[in-house]
């Protein structure tokens, strides 16, 4: 664990990506102590400019909303959607993935022309259409980008197990007479978890700027305030109020930037003769 | 010296009218949006298709802005004393664009065959009428099979439009290939449309109306993108920005640049309502008391100000302010939170969440659904906004699958044409998103409503309607919030463009550009 730490820290960037998240991660979970009430209220004139006082630092909106009010309580929509539908891409990736890598063969062709199906059609397409379907709500959100992005996770995970399969430990387990899920669960999978929390770190931002993309074409959750609603909603006023798209905007970006300097120190920590043979 | 300098500003401001005669010549560029779908305006009513062939076809009669009936095709006309029968004059020597004379036969035509297969809206309005008839060329006699209140409000060009016999009869109207090059009498001929770029209307050289048009040519210019159309008039692309055409928050912007008017004036006959479908068969707006705290606690000046650049008027109920009979001693509800906290109260509320379906037009009224939200939960009533597209939000209406709506319909100048549509119960029918979805069911009011459509004097028309607006103010059906201000933005040298209360729809037989 030290040994990890100390690889972790020698890239400066993670470092960065650290603090980032950790600053907006404190913003998100502290947003109903910062700015009471929600996000939605609307509180002063139309349209103040950001930097004017120190009553709304961030300006307001075309109804007269807290713009921070609004990145502050839409962190929380973005972070918690990212993470879930993260999760959600795991819990069905890594088992298709597993099965498919292990017992290879008729099985394997299976999972993988499935895989490939859910990978020919364009993710975004196919997010779309499952949020129209089942009417916007941060449910099907979450649950459309999980299932638009576990292909990845799948071809991973199986290219991991087929190798670990081949392994001598893996036979003499076999010989001991374990049973497969105990091999799968206990020999294989631990052994290829670096890689999928490396994967699962990008995911997280991928999944963020997919649900900001999502509430931008207006099909986020309407009762939830996120940063692509913010920005969706500021596009036809932008000659007017620049700061309405900027600051989501920003707020986006560092956080994917964050996610993603935390994802390339993860695996150079995790992958530790990768990185060697890159220095 | 001070009286000398008033009396010679007060004779340049005489003089100043006189020197705006009318030039002919030049040319008019419009944006049209969206692109309509046909110019044979008997078969496609749609609102871009009125605004451009208004001006190929005619009317019998055409309105101002305060709704009283002008002459068009009907030079003057005569109503008997008991209210059903109605004579129409007609004007002498009128062509059709193709040479051939326009006569009464045209006008029995187009009322009796053409458009009563066509025309829905129309064909309401012929259900009141027993025959049509022409006497000899120039006149054409309706008889109503019982008094009609709004009956001479039924001419106008979008409301019926006046078809040429000698293309259409005997024909299929929907498949006649004539549609595609349509045929009127109006002072502008149809020249040429490239789909997706634009129409092209020239002047009718032989136009009734000696000395009109002044414009030479029209050209309608297809944009489909909101920004790219103001950038259109910005760069001087097009001169005449119709209402709806650029987003709301860019009219500011626009209609402060150089050299630019802009009116409000043109809708009268429209007369667009906006208001909050309230369910009154179930849940808690059921409750007169909980209908009354909506009221109260919709903040709608804010709304107007913030939302729709402050263009339209506060309603006083269910009657828009341009619409005959609007009872102008009624006051609007005014903003009260605290009152309504109360109502919510004693309504006996407890806290149930209402489904809010916004009307999915664009970011306005998306915004305008925040806004409602808001301003309802800060008395304490809980709301869900479900976000659908168009087709979705038909269904709900259609289907009564909502707590609350919003929703905007014409009311063409007459309670009996516009308004009771929405509130009489014979009109509480599942399947239209724009009949009595509320369910908003009192045989006083559907009484009233039929005592004022029944007849033609104004002073009973006024009493029944000023009491059904009194009754429907304080049940609150639906909750009212605009009147909508419909733009409309030009050039200033572009003059006479709106006259009427249809506005553009038949703006250019007068319009004129100043050199």
């Amino acid at each position: 664990m030290k040994d990890f730490w100390h690889r972790f820290r020698a890239n400066k960037g993670g470092i960065v990506g650290l603090v980032l998240l950790a600053a907006i991660v404190a913003v998100a979970l502290l947003a109903p102590m910062l700015f009471p009430g929600n996000p939605w209220k609307m509180v002063a004139r139309p349209f103040v400019p950001p930097f004017e006082g120190m009553k709304f630092p961030l300006g307001t909106d075309t109804v007269g909303r807290n713009v921070a009010a609004g990145l502050a309580y839409g962190g929380r929509v973005s972070l918690l959607v990212g993470l879930v539908s993260t999760l959600a891409a795991l819990l069905i990736g890594i088992p298709v993935g597993a099965l498919a890598g292990y017992f290879g063969g008729r099985i394997d062709d299976l999972l993988m022309r499935v895989t490939e199906f859910f990978q020919t059609v364009p993710s975004f397409a196919l997010a779309i259409v499952i949020v129209a379907i089942f009417q916007p709500s941060v449910v099907s959100i979450t649950l459309a980008i999980g299932i638009v992005s576990w292909p990845p996770v799948a071809r991973l995970v199986r290219g991991e197990v087929m190798s670990l399969r081949q392994r001598e430990y893996i036979e003499a387990a076999i010989l001991q007479g374990l049973s497969t899920p105990a091999i799968i669960l206990r020999q294989i999978l631990p052994n290829a978890v670096s890689p999928i929390i490396v994967m699962a770190s990008l995911m997280v931002a991928s999944a963020i700027l997919l649900e900001s993309s999502l509430s931008f074409l207006g099909l986020g959750d309407p009762n939830l305030m996120s940063w692509g609603y913010m920005i969706g909603a500021a596009r036809t006023v932008i000659r007017q109020a620049w700061w309405l798209s900027l600051f989501p905007g920003v707020a986006i970006v560092l956080t994917v930037l964050a996610l993603n300097l935390i994802g390339e120190s993860l695996n150079d920590a995790l992958n530790p003769r990768l990185s060697r043979r890159r220095s | 010296m001070k009286r000398i300098l008033a009396a010679v500003v007060a004779s340049f401001l005489a003089v100043a009218p006189a020197l705006a005669d009318p030039v002919a010549g030049g040319r008019a560029n419009v944006v049209i949006q969206p692109e309509p779908p046909s110019l044979m305006l008997g078969l496609v009513q749609n609102a871009p298709a009125q605004q451009v062939a208004g001006n190929i076809y005619e009317g019998l009669l055409r309105y101002d802005t305060k709704l009283n009936p002008m002459p068009s095709l009907a030079k003057s006309w005569e109503v008997s004393d008991d209210g059903l029968t109605y004579t129409f004059h007609l004007q002498h020597g009128v062509k059709w664009h193709d040479g051939q004379p326009f006569s009464a036969d045209d006008v029995v035509f187009s009322a009796d065959v053409f458009l009563r297969k066509t025309h829905p809206r129309f064909r309401a309005v012929l259900d009141h009428v027993e025959s049509i008839t022409a006497p000899d060329a120039d006149t054409v006699v309706f008889r109503l099979k019982s008094p009609f209140g709004p009956f001479l409000n039924s001419f106008e060009v979008g409301s019926m439009p006046i078809v040429p016999k000698h293309i259409y009869e005997g024909t299929d109207f929907a498949t006649n290939p004539a549609n595609n090059t349509p045929i009127g009498t109006g002072p502008f001929k149809f020249a040429e449309w490239v789909k997706g770029s634009y129409i092209k209307l020239v002047k009718n050289p032989d136009y009734w109306d000696q000395g009109k048009p002044y414009l030479d040519e029209v050209y309608w210019h297809v944009i489909p993108d909101a920004a790219s159309r103001a950038v259109a008039y910005e760069t001087g692309q097009v001169d005449i920005l119709p209402a709806g055409s650029i987003e709301n928050f860019d009219i500011d912007r626009v209609k402060e640049l150089p050299d630019t008017c802009i009116t409000q004036s043109g809708w009268e006959f429209f007369g667009p309502q906006s208001w909050v479908w309230l369910n009154n068969r179930q849940g808690p707006t059921a409750s007169k008391e909980f209908r009354q705290a909506i009221m109260y606690a919709l903040d709608r000046e804010f709304i107007r100000d913030s939302l729709f650049n402050g263009l339209g008027q506060i309603p006083n109920g269910p009657f828009a302010g341009s619409t005959r009979y609007n009872d102008t001693d009624l006051k609007p509800w005014p903003y009260d939170p605290k009152k309504a906290k109360e109502l919510v109260k004693a309504s006996g509320y407890k806290g149930e969440v209402l489904k809010l379906v916004p009307m999915p037009y664009g970011e306005t009224w998306m915004r305008l659904a925040e806004v409602i939200k808001q301003n309802l939960a800060d008395v304490g009533i809980k709301v869900e906004i479900v976000s659908t597209d168009v087709a979705g939000w038909n269904q709900h209406l259609s289907d009564w699958d909502f707590d609350l709506s919003t929703t905007y319909l014409y009311q063409y100048g007459d309670p009996a044409l516009g308004v009771s549509r929405s509130y009489v119960s014979g009109n509480i029918k599942k399947g239209s998103p724009w009949n009595n979805v509320e369910g908003y069911s009192n045989p006083k009011v559907d009484a009233l409503f039929d005592k004022g459509a029944g007849t033609v004097d104004p002073a009973e028309r006024k009493a029944a309607y000023d009491e059904v607006q009194k009754i429907l103010v304080d049940d609150v059906p639906n909750a009212w919030l605009l009147d909508m201000g419909m733009p409309t933005i030009s050039r200033c040298s572009v003059k006479d463009l709106v006259t009427t209360g249809i506005g553009l729809n038949d703006g250019f037989k007068n319009a004129w550009i100043q050199k």
